[in-house]
């Protein structure tokens, strides 16, 4: 049996931490050759199909863009969440929650001006995915019930009752026997911001709201008192740090930034609300905060590259004789590889000599 | 009408369906009891499910024999439960965030072997599984008989596996370590025992008990291998090791009371479909699960080192 | 005679730190060998090396006669060691047989062998005269019984050499007293003890040889029998550490009062109280006695408003509290050092200065308006707060979890005392520090008391609540003593509250 010890670095060199997570991804990249081999096809030319997928032309980068779009969100709920050691794994939840709030808002209820009906769309839907992850955040607080479990069951929850919804009372009457929502009104659709594509304004809000969140966890109060209680909340209380109101306002900003994922898929990408609406972005935004080492800007770029992952998959699986799920699978080695790498950067490994 | 309701418990049927519905949560909630006794949180239970569920249906598409579509079902789960535990045991990880990559892997894993060995298949293919074994003499009692005695062997294989997990968690000297790895894994090193194995073993045995679970949705309850399948049972079973305060005899009660209700549901839905749509009765089991662990919270007790990486040689 | 145990110039380091530096003794059989020394004198250290959880760098152990394979825990207590740490090694969900079985057999083999574990713990338990229940829980168990549930452990695995260390830093002074007999009984048996402590009155009164270490190093060997406390204390310390003095302070108003305060709670850990009645002047130290777990930590919860009472009222310059929280507390002007500083006291992660700026969120200095962090007005006044109190470091922004323990003690009461408080609740202040940091703790909470406030010191170690304190009341149960006069008072009396006689 191999015998070592980890030791914890005293000194973390930045240089380091900025590379270990392209190092993470180019070994992903190397484990998952070995899925494309047993394809029987060569993994130089399919990575090379995936890359031209989704960046190789002006419509590839808008596709890889506005796919990345719900990704960053999803991403940012991942990351806020987790600083605070809250695991919520119920993004993909949120992320319909925020979807309803707009179908419900937004296809007639309520007509505004394009300039407060957009701003409008984004804050019911961030509600609606915040207000979704509440209750299960007083749960855990007055009755330890770990949040894991119960943000995970909230996700099959929620889409069972978009199912009824869309079958039932929401469903379009000129939808031709499809279960999907009532188009979201003129006003209220984001404006596409590259022509002849998909790309529409939700990338910049996602990006906007990178931003925003990198400013509260970095400069401001309450980011401050989300990183004391993620790392120990009984020191927290100690010093005075208001942990259930903290916990609060993470469980808003998680479950909004999921929201909102939300809103720029039925009211950007599509029009209208439907059953298919994510094919897994909550799940994914774990991967994306992950990579990102829970950096609100690294989100961006990372939410970029796994959104490139997919977009391509679909591209070069047409191509080649790769299923599709090879994307998945690129995605959760990335994330295993990013867990090994960010150990690397804490921990120094010992190798102890075995006495005979 | 309220009268039908009633009939429902009255009919073998039910009691039939209740059992084969609980057998894939009897083998999940005791591998998830084996891990977090010992003190490992195992979050990729979804996924191993999954994965399980597909190695074994496609072992037997592919030729080998219903058992050895077991074995190899339980083997992928080993492996991919000693995948866990290099990440959360040896190198100290976050449980959760592995667990859920581990999901993710395992899950994509089946999915694309899946559809690289059945690339252009629109109906799924089938197997014959395994089928009814009929007890002699106890299989003829009348209601009893059908009920209990005229299930699968997957079927019987899931109450054997309550005792033997039982047994090994009471009456051995490694059920005892897995309980103290996950009180106090620095008294159990005290007494010159590798933490870091016990806890190992116990997570390649429980991971494989998942598999075994998944593999029994396609091998046994169904017979053929679909996306989804899964449809959040990994999760339920989490709920229900709460439930059961992390004892084997419990998972068993857990796992039947909750087929029951299941089992229920389904035949409920039947009368009352027309004026309640059917996502409420789906949404049902997701809903009891949250209700079970509130319930549960009150009164358990965590193993206190559950979800703590155990460092050998740390200064303390 | 050869001796049983043999230690040859054992090194071991960790980092820049020297935590053992070429130390050799022997044990014979059949006697006392007590290991002194400051915390951070390496003893753990060098245990824990005899022992097989570390590797030394340089040096050799002989058991009789036996080269001791290092880092092999198993091998160690197969030739016939066995240690009884500081902190218990034992399992809450299994019984006390469960515990003594635990890696007795190969831990693949199919049974447990119960019935025969049973007899020979049975005729241990009755040879040594340390009774206990085999089938009991050991979530069950008092302090002294899991102690010796331990020392059982360590004899089921026919131990010949037996490690105690700290063994009496949760007992009552009475089950202190049981100990040494269960000690003095095991040695006429033929077997060897090393004790481990930093309580010279106590060694003084059970070992047969004394070995002294300091910084690493062994710095004396002395018979029992030929030593005397001030030499020994003397080696012990090395320099002169000026204590500071308790002189007479002016006792002003009252600043907190409960009046039958009670707290019950079905689902926490926390301990019942029961009918609490207190006061606190302004300018007094009260110590609070009792052994571990008698309600203590349920007491400096609902002192600091991280419990509220369930029945009764506190007092806070005699008005009554109203609003039970953490932070109401802390507007009032009730300071805490909890007892456990790395879980409670610090975020370990955070940098100096963001842990030092934890407790002003409300200053306007540090957090603008808006709630944006004022960098440079933070690092300066964590700067200042560090000078003031001689916490040493290398950089403002270094983690918190790098300070040593004293610096950290050092860092939290100095935190703390900058808000100028009224009433510092303070527990087990200095336990695991080192003299030199223990003495610069109390002369900052003597000064706080000189400055006029009032002071609770919870803690264990009665010499320290009767050097430091004005009066002392013991809990017991979830029950609170009249409070004693220290002057008036002496250990005796205090034990007997201690366990339980006259409350």
């Amino acid at each position: 049996m191999i015998n070592f010890r980890l030791e914890e670095r005293e000194n973390k060199s930045l240089r380091r931490q900025i590379i270990s997570p392209f190092l993470a991804v180019f070994v992903a990249l190397i484990i998952s050759s070995l899925f494309i081999l047993l394809a029987g096809v060569s993994p130089i030319d399919s990575f090379k199909e995936l890359f031209i997928g989704s960046f190789g032309s002006r419509n590839a980068i808008a596709e890889t863009l506005s796919r990345a779009t719900p990704m960053i969100l999803t991403g940012l709920a991942a990351s806020i969440a987790f600083k605070a050691r809250f695991w919520n794994i119920g993004a993909e939840g949120q992320l319909y929650a925020g979807a309803l709030a707009v179908t419900f808002f937004g296809t007639g209820l309520v007509e505004l001006p394009s300039f407060i009906m957009i701003p409008f769309l984004f804050m019911v839907g961030a509600l609606a995915g915040g207000l979704l992850l509440l209750p299960l955040v007083l749960l855990k607080n007055y009755y330890k019930v770990d949040e894991v479990v119960t943000t995970l069951l909230t996700n099959f929850i929620i889409v069972l009752l978009v199912s009824y919804l869309l079958e039932g009372p929401w469903k379009d009457p000129m939808s031709l026997g499809w279960p999907q929502g009532a188009s979201v009104i003129d006003q209220g659709v984001l404006p596409q911001i590259l022509s002849r594509t998909r790309l529409h304004l939700g990338f910049i809000f996602s990006i906007f709201f990178a931003i925003l969140i990198w400013i509260i966890i970095s400069k401001h109060l309450i980011g401050y008192q989300i990183k004391a209680v993620g790392f120990n909340p009984s020191a927290a209380n100690h010093s005075g740090v208001p942990v259930l109101k903290t916990i609060f306002i993470v469980a808003l900003l998680s479950g909004g930034m999921a929201g909102m994922a939300g809103v720029t898929e039925t009211a950007g990408l599509k029009g209208y609300l439907t059953l298919d609406l994510s094919p897994g972005f909550g799940y994914a935004g774990i991967a994306v905060a992950m990579l990102a080492a829970l950096h609100p800007l690294g989100v961006i770029a990372s939410g970029i590259f796994l959104a490139s992952i997919y977009v391509g998959a679909d591209a070069m699986s047409r191509s080649m004789n790769v299923p599709t799920y090879l994307a998945d699978v690129i995605v959760a080695i990335t994330v295993l590889c990013v867990l090994v790498s960010l150990i690397i950067n804490q921990y120094k490994f010992r190798f102890l000599e075995q006495n005979k | 009408m309220i009268l039908e309701f009633f009939e429902i418990f009255f009919t073998a049927g039910f009691w039939a369906a209740t059992i084969r519905i609980a057998c894939p949560l009897i083998f999940a909630t005791l591998g998830e009891v084996i891990c977090e006794r010992s003190g490992v949180l195992n979050l990729g239970i979804e996924g191993i499910m999954s994965l399980g569920a597909m190695v074994g249906w496609m072992s037997v598409y592919l030729g080998a024999d219903l058992y050895s579509g077991i074995f190899i079902a339980a083997l992928t789960g080993a492996l991919f439960g000693l995948l866990h535990a290099i990440f959360t045991v040896y190198l100290g990880a976050s449980q959760h965030v592995t667990g859920i990559g581990i999901t993710m892997f395992a899950s994509s894993v089946g999915f694309f072997s899946y559809k690289l060995i059945l690339p252009s298949s629109t109906t799924p293919p089938k197997i014959i599984p395994f089928e009814k074994l009929e007890i002699p003499f106890l299989s003829e009692i009348p209601f009893l008989g059908e009920a209990l005695f005229q299930h699968t062997p997957f079927t019987y294989l899931a109450f054997f596996s309550v005792i033997i997990i039982f047994w090994l968690l009471n009456s051995t000297p490694f059920g005892l370590s897995i309980k103290m790895a996950g009180e106090n894994p620095m008294a159990l090193e005290a007494q010159g025992i590798d933490v870091l194995l016990v806890r190992t073993v116990s997570v390649i045995l429980g991971s494989s008990l998942m598999a075994i679970g998944g593999a029994y949705l396609t091998m046994s309850a169904f017979d053929a291998f679909y996306f989804g399948m899964i449809n959040g049972r990994g999760w339920i079973a989490i709920a229900l090791v709460i439930f059961a305060a992390w004892k084997p005899e419990r998972a068993l009660l857990g796992a039947l009371l909750f087929a029951g209700l299941d089992a229920y549901q389904v035949r409920a839905q039947q009368l009352a479909g027309a004026f309640i749509p059917y996502q409420f009765f789906l949404m049902l089991p997701f809903f009891l699960s949250i209700v079970a662990m509130i319930i549960a919270s009150k009164r358990t007790r965590y193993p206190k080192a559950l979800l703590i990486p155990f460092r050998r040689g740390e200064r303390h | 005679m050869n001796p049983l145990l043999k230690v040859q110039s054992i090194s071991k380091s960790f980092g820049d730190l020297t935590a053992n530096s070429e130390i050799s003794f022997e044990v014979n059989k059949g006697e006392v060998l007590a290991i002194l020394g400051e915390n951070g004198a390496g003893k753990t250290t060098l245990m824990n090396i005899l022992f097989g959880h570390y590797m030394p760098d340089n040096g050799q152990i002989y058991f009789k006669n036996n080269p001791i394979k290092f880092g092999n825990t198993r091998h160690t207590i197969s030739l016939g060691v066995g240690m009884v740490h500081q902190h218990f090694t034992l399992a809450d969900n299994l019984s006390v047989l469960e515990n003594i079985i635990i890696g007795q057999k190969s831990l693949f083999s199919f049974s447990l062998s119960k019935k025969t574990a049973l007899d020979k713990l049975n005729s241990l338990i009755e040879k040594f005269s340390l009774p206990i229940d085999p089938d009991a829980m050991v979530s069950d168990l008092s302090v002294s019984q899991k102690q010796r549930l331990e020392i059982l452990k360590t004899l089921y695995k026919d131990c010949e050499l037996l490690i105690l260390d700290e063994p009496t830093a949760a007992l009552t002074p009475q089950e202190t007293e049981g100990l040494f007999k269960t000690i003095k009984n095991m040695v006429n048996q033929g077997l060897s003890v090393i004790l481990i402590s930093h309580k010279l009155n106590e060694v003084l009164s059970v070992s047969d040889r004394i070995i002294v270490l300091r910084n690493g190093k062994k710095v004396g060997e002395k018979k029992t029998a030929n030593a005397d406390y001030k030499s020994i204390a003397s080696m012990i310390v090395g320099k002169e550490i000026s204590y500071p003095k308790k002189i007479k302070s002016k006792i002003n108003r009252e600043v907190l009062r409960l009046e039958m305060v009670s707290y019950k709670s079905d689902h926490d850990l926390d301990v019942k109280i029961n009918n609490l009645n207190l006061k606190l002047y302004g300018g007094e130290i009260i110590g609070i006695a009792g052994v571990a777990g008698n309600g203590q930590q349920s007491l400096a919860k609902l002192l600091t408003g991280h419990l509220k009472p369930t029945e009764g009222k506190i007092f806070i310059n005699q008005n009554e509290v109203i609003d039970s929280s953490p932070k109401n507390f802390m507007n009032q002007k009730v300071a805490y050092i909890p007892e456990d500083r790395n879980k409670d006291g610090l975020v370990g992660d955070m940098s100096i200065w963001e842990n030092i700026i934890m407790t002003e969120t409300d200053s306007i200095k540090i957090f603008n308006q808006l709630g944006f962090i004022n960098s440079k007005n933070s690092h300066d006044q964590a700067l200042s707060i560090c000078k003031t109190n001689d916490v040493r470091l290398q950089k403002i922004d270094q983690p918190a979890r790098l300070l040593s323990g004293g610096n950290v003690q050092k860092l939290l009461i100095g935190k703390w005392l900058y808000r100028k408080p009224q009433i510092i609740i303070a527990c087990q202040p200095t336990r695991g520090l080192d003299e030199g940091a223990i003495a610069a703790v109390h002369r900052m909470i003597l000064d706080a008391r000189k400055d006029g406030n009032g002071v609770v010191i919870i803690g264990e170690d009665l010499d320290e609540l009767l050097s430091l304190s004005d009066k002392i009341c013991v809990m017991y149960n979830g029950h609170l003593s009249k409070p004693l006069d220290t002057l008036k008072t002496d250990k005796l009396t205090i034990g007997m509250l201690m366990s339980g006689k006259g409350f």
